[in-house]
């Protein structure tokens, strides 16, 4: 075999390793949630889903930094293993933001009494959504890669600088209207055990996120070397 | 400086006489913004909403679609027996070459706005009286900003096949935060209020303008340099 091809193989393998030992990890979360943390007195059930949605959100936007990160060190380096990991990144971080904009509403709706509201929090995940959606669509539309490694770099930094101006945008509007206080979620003090199981699972979400991103950048990898392999 | 600023005027005056000779795009934008503002008249009850209330969003959503189906004209017309490429050969620095894109764009947007404007007090018999100033202002800034983003961008979307629907998709995230402020400000300015509650939102636009301004035209040269 190929031995680009080979090294691509090895990473997506140690890529399903990962994800593996991730959603094993992830079980275990579960049960900690279930068997070990209290029930929190006013929420009761629905707060357990908390244990799923926040690390979800931290790793939708660990997922959305890395890509304008990575785009801003492509302008800069032009190394297309950048590239890769970009877009890795980008989609891993899209399936995450799903988890978080799905899980969000089952949580909001018994504990805010409305599926959406446009908290600022809220608004600038759906907007980096949106705004990697974008990126996705931009990147399957180009074929000279290239080119489309550019182009993606530079929406995805561009993203990157736009997110503070949507969060103060946001925070602007908010403050002029305030919403009813029923609807803010202020930072409760958590019990040792909510901790640790929340800190475990901010730990396993992110061994996933980077099993994940192996995987997807083992794909990529191996996608580049079948189109150099089909030229000849 | 000033030398690069002439090429992007030349760059500029070059778009905008090509444009003044066919006209095409410009008519069309300048019917479509008339035909959006006909179909919001339809979507409201005038018995139950005033227009006054209504004003900064229908206004800001015509003026939003309406500059942005021009965007890509500025590097469609490229396209074109390879046009771009002469562009890139002659001794313009890409810096030039995109100011006076956005030079162009910008003029364009200005002026189907400046159709606009008195379309939408003719339609909605909205009374802008000591606002327009302040009005106007707002939207030379929040134009400003997201025409900048926008030539980037169509830049990058004529070399895809589906140019005209990729251009909005990308780039509506890129405009919530100027729109927002600018639809924010419109109705503060209508509705009378003091500076001191505008001055956050214009302090917003100000800072997109120059962030993304200066970020456009550091990247652009990434985007057409092979």
């Amino acid at each position: 075999m190929n031995p680009e091809l080979e090294h691509a193989t090895a990473i997506m393998r140690r890529g399903r390793i990962m994800v593996a030992l991730a959603l094993l990890a992830i079980s275990g979360v579960y049960l900690m949630a279930l068997r070990y943390t209290p029930v929190e007195a006013r929420q009761g059930l629905a707060q357990k889903i908390f244990y799923i949605h926040a690390p979800a959100a931290w790793c939708a936007l660990l997922a959305f930094s890395m890509v304008g990160l990575a785009g801003g060190l492509y302008l800069w380096l032009k190394d297309p293993r950048l590239d890769r990991f970009a877009a890795s990144s980008a989609e891993v971080g899209v399936a995450f933001s799903c988890v978080m904009l799905t899980t969000g509403p089952i949580w909001g709706k018994p504990i805010w009494g409305a599926w959406w509201t446009w908290d600022a929090r809220l608004t600038l995940t759906l907007f980096l959504f949106f705004l990697f959606l974008g990126y996705l669509t931009l990147r399957a539309s180009l074929h000279d890669r290239s080119e489309r490694a550019r182009f993606s770099a530079v929406v995805g930094l561009m993203g990157l600088v736009l997110v503070p101006f949507i969060h103060l945008s946001v925070y602007l509007f908010r403050t002029l209207h305030p919403r009813p206080i029923l609807m803010k979620p202020s930072e409760p003090s958590l019990p040792p055990e909510m901790l640790h199981t929340l800190l475990t699972s901010f730990g396993v979400f992110t061994l996933l996120y980077l099993g994940f991103v192996t995987l997807r950048y083992g794909i990529a990898l191996a996608a580049d070397v079948r189109e150099d392999l089909g030229d000849d | 400086m000033p030398e690069a600023f002439r090429l992007a005027l030349a760059v500029a005056a070059k778009d905008l006489r090509l444009e003044l000779r066919s006209k095409t795009s410009l008519l069309s934008a300048m019917v479509f913004a008339a035909l959006v503002l006909v179909v919001f008249n339809f979507a409201r009850d005038p018995t139950a909403i005033a227009a006054q209330d209504l004003a900064p969003s229908i206004l800001w959503v015509t003026f939003a679609f309406s500059s942005m189906i021009g965007l890509n004209r500025a590097f469609i017309v490229e396209r074109e027996n390879a046009a771009f490429d002469g562009l890139l050969l002659a001794p313009v620095p890409r810096g030039a070459l995109y100011l006076g894109k956005y030079l162009g764009n910008l003029a364009f947007a200005a002026v189907v706005e400046a159709v606009t404007l008195p379309l939408f007090v003719l339609f909605f018999n909205v009374d802008f009286g000591h606002a327009l100033p302040g009005i106007v202002g707002v939207a030379a800034l929040a134009t400003a900003g997201f025409v900048a983003v926008g030539t980037l961008f169509s830049a990058m979307v004529v070399r895809t096949r589906f140019a005209e629907l990729m251009l909005p998709v990308v780039l509506l995230p890129f405009m919530v935060p100027p729109l927002m402020a600018a639809a924010q400000l419109t109705s503060r300015l209508l509705a009378g209020r003091p500076l001191s509650e505008m001055i956050g939102w214009l302090r917003l636009l100000g800072l997109y303008d120059i962030a993304f301004i200066t970020l456009c035209t550091m990247v652009f040269p990434a985007i057409v340099d092979e």
